[in-house]
């Protein structure tokens, strides 16, 4: 029996070294060589600064910008650090908002956002995803309806014309992959930055 | 429900099943020893491994000494991931300074990495280091799952052999599982997650500027060659709070498909690998479509409760599908196929938050960990459940006609018989008497996030995912607390242990018998009778366990959205 107390030793620190040293550093180092943009974390730099990353949401409130979903990320409270205080696209703290469907809060909010949407565009009816949290707290993309229905506010606080903001819409739509995978969506950060695009022209 | 959506299931379906002979044909050379075309790179390493340890890898072991040496490991992994979390202040790749892990989260944490479950009770990008995340936890993805693998070979050998006394050797099995299995496939698949957008890095967190002008702090680390292992290895541990959910772990819908094969693709080819090792490949393809029976049935049914949603949603004027808790490339179809395989299987992997699902949506993941997660199941782990499964249902079928039971020529006797029934009441015993516990005391009453059934559903959910070793949560649940670490910590050890040690005994007492010659009486055990019968066992086994728990959590909650009522 005590015979397998030499081997449970060398092969715990043996594979630990394979497989948590040499592998996790080998693909750093060969990630880096032939991806180093995407193993860098998709950065997008303007102006010499980093704004984000393409991959990951950020919190949009102004009139003039596309908003993105509803995110339910937290930071620790400046003031008690054994307290959380909501931050919306909080990217180093990942989270859903866990509320589950017969929950009381989680309908009074959404009650509040589809007012606060339906103020803006009485017209379309409230695309869902715009009321809804995302799992990660962070989801970079939109359905292209809730693009579409933000279209009026958007155009109207940089004195576009809705055609033109809503053609941009459709040029940064992305479709199912072949066809048939995964959902239609509009990457939220890649049409505002769009957005600013044709400002600074 | 659309037809979109349901020709994405389907054609995950389709690509599984194409994977189980061709996997199950290079495990099978693998773990009988053969050479394979990647022996010129890894024998040299794997013979090493050997001499250091002191290892013959022509031995074999008898169960006892397969249990011994499994157990050992197990102890070596714990002691080792424990010093790491508590020292990994001191330690290097700790680009944000964090903190030592306190002594409760840590002992939960090792626990449930080498457990193969990966429930995590913290946020894994304000709490683990980059050394413990490397060193520490993607070394058990690896270790965890190819102890899964062997135990599941040993279960194999004691079916296939005749008057032996050995069932294989430990060393051996996990060794060549992690060097010829797990590794190349998590290079290959790894690196290309890398080229789809998840980061490979070890520097600090970006800080961003945002568009407004707002800071945004990023976090970042080497997360796609953790992230392939964890789907691979049914661990299901995330880099981030947000698992698979987060755009970094998975970008887009292509690597949403590839994560979800990844989770079926050893536990499905283990079936094929048990068929040629019994001499019948319809043996393994019977055990394959009891488990897509059972699988086809929870997708359908969580499919259909996203989609259909929620009524409170369409009294506000929204479109009902329930689109909390999910992301929008993802989507309803994707959210509940994942949200089935990552429960069928032991993986835990979540790209939509489970504690947001519909009720009924809620429940199958519920089901399919009650019923032992042997739908495909964690890799090994899932396979030796189902044997164990099949072992009552032959007995059962043997009572019914009045003759001794027998599976593969092996004749079921009181002792294996005494042994499933153990192996399959641990299970019940862990999730219905520490949830009762946590449903009265203070301090498990305090960490329920929701009011009305969907909190005792919270705390249900939780010590089945850790009894069953899968590590998915109704996530809303403060598990990071004295009581719930040491209670979920305490599940997961008796859902793993206290079921491998008799069914290796079984594997030992199989072994060891003789071939009895298949009669006129013989249950055949490669047809469609069978597989009816496996799956009646499991639903009767499960439903009549589970089914007043399940009345008080999720069916009630079910009734009481349908009626509009809010906690």
């Amino acid at each position: 029996m005590f015979a397998q107390i030499r081997p449970a030793l060398v092969m715990i620190i043996g594979l630990s070294l394979i497989t948590g040293l040499a592998y996790p550093l080998g693909m750093t180092g060969l990630a880096q060589l032939v991806f180093p943009e995407q193993a860098g974390g998709s950065l997008v730099v303007r102006n010499g600064q980093v704004i984000g990353s393409a991959l990951i949401g950020q919190n949009f409130t102004a009139e003039r910008y596309f908003h993105g979903r509803p995110s339910a990320t937290t930071a620790a409270d400046p003031a008690d650090a054994t307290k959380s205080v909501a931050a919306p696209y909080n990217a180093a703290n990942s989270s859903g908002a866990n509320a589950g469907p017969t929950s009381k809060a989680l309908i009074e909010r959404m009650t509040a956002d589809v007012d606060a949407l339906k103020a803006g565009n009485p017209a379309a009816p409230v695309p869902i995803d715009l009321v809804t949290t995302s799992a990660s707290g962070l989801d970079p993309d939109i359905t292209p309806a809730a693009a579409l229905f933000q279209v009026p506010r958007v155009a109207k606080a940089r004195g576009l014309a809705p055609e033109q903001v809503a053609a941009l819409v459709t040029e940064h739509t992305q479709g199912r992959l072949l066809g048939l995978i995964g959902e239609p969506r509009v990457n939220v950060l890649g049409l505002n930055l769009a957005l600013d695009a044709i400002g600074a022209k | 429900m659309t037809a979109n959506g349901w020709i994405q299931i389907a054609l995950y379906c389709v690509i599984v099943t194409a994977l189980v002979k061709p996997l199950g044909g290079y495990m099978h050379r693998v773990f009988s020893g053969e050479r394979t075309f990647l022996s010129p790179i890894l024998a040299p390493v794997e013979h090493g491994l050997y001499a250091l340890a002191g290892v013959d890898r022509k031995a074999e072991q008898h169960w006892v000494t397969y249990a011994v040496a499994m157990l050992f490991f197990s102890v070596a992994g714990f002691v080792s991931l424990y010093a790491l979390q508590r020292f990994q202040n001191v330690l290097p790749f700790n680009p944000e300074g964090l903190d030592a892990v306190t002594p409760d989260l840590a002992f939960n944490t090792s626990v449930s990495f080498i457990s193969n479950t990966n429930w995590q009770s913290y946020v894994p990008e304000s709490t683990m280091s980059y050394l413990v995340q490397m060193l520490g936890l993607t070394v058990h993805n690896f270790v965890s799952a190819a102890t899964g693998i062997g135990l599941a070979l040993a279960l194999i050998r004691g079916f296939a052999r005749r008057s032996a006394r050995t069932v294989g050797n430990f060393w051996v099995d996990m060794t060549r599982a992690v060097l010829y299995v797990l590794l190349p496939i998590s290079i290959v698949v790894g690196l290309f997650f890398v080229w789809q957008g998840t980061p490979q890095n070890l520097d600090a967190y970006v800080q961003a500027t945002t568009l407004e002008g707002a800071r945004q702090t990023i976090a970042q680390g080497p997360v796609a060659s953790q992230e392939v292992i964890k789907m691979l290895g049914t661990n299901g541990g995330g880099f981030f709070n947000a698992n698979s959910a987060h755009p970094y772990e998975n970008p887009n819908a292509l690597t949403n498909l590839v994560q979800m094969v990844l989770i079926f693709a050893l536990g499905a080819g283990l079936t094929n690998v048990f068929g040629r090792m019994v001499g019948d490949q319809r043996q393994g393809w019977a055990i394959f479509a009891a488990m897509g029976i059972l699988f086809v049935a929870g997708v359908a049914v969580l499919y259909w409760a996203e989609a259909a949603g929620n009524p409170a949603f369409a009294a506000l004027g929204l479109d009902p599908a329930n689109m909390e808790g999910k992301e929008v490339r993802f989507g309803i179809a994707n959210s509940a196929l994942f949200a089935a395989i990552t429960t069928a299987a032991s993986c835990g992997a979540v790209i939509a938050m489970h504690d947001a699902l519909t009720p009924l949506g809620g429940l199958i993941p519920l089901v399919n960990m009650m019923l032992g997660e042997i739908i495909v199941g964690g890799v090994g782990a899932g396979l030796y459940g189902m044997l164990i499964m099949a072992v009552i249902a032959v007995f059962i079928a043997g009572l019914m006609v009045g003759r001794t039971p027998e599976y593969l020529g092996k004749k079921i006797e009181a002792k294996e018989v005494k042994m499933a029934m153990l192996a399959i009441l641990i299970l019940p015993l862990s999730i219905l008497g520490l949830t009762a516990v946590a449903v009265v005391v203070a301090p498990g009453l305090a960490g329920l996030a929701n009011a009305g059934p969907h909190g005792f559903s919270e705390a249900l959910y939780a010590y089945t995912s850790a009894t069953a070793n899968n590590g998915s949560a109704f996530a809303g649940l403060g598990a990071n607390s004295p009581f719930y670490n040491t209670t979920l910590g305490v599940a997961m050890l008796v859902g793993r242990f206290l079921m491998i040690v008799p069914m290796l005994a079984i594997a030992g007492s199989l072994a060891a018998k003789k071939l009895a010659a298949p009669s006129a009486g013989t249950l055949p055990t490669h047809g469609g009778l069978f597989v009816g019968l496996l799956v009646g066992v499991i639903l009767i086994v499960g439903g009549l366990t589970y089914f007043p728990a399940l009345s008080l959590g999720p069916i009630v909650e079910h009734f009481a959205m349908l009626a509009g009522n809010l906690y």
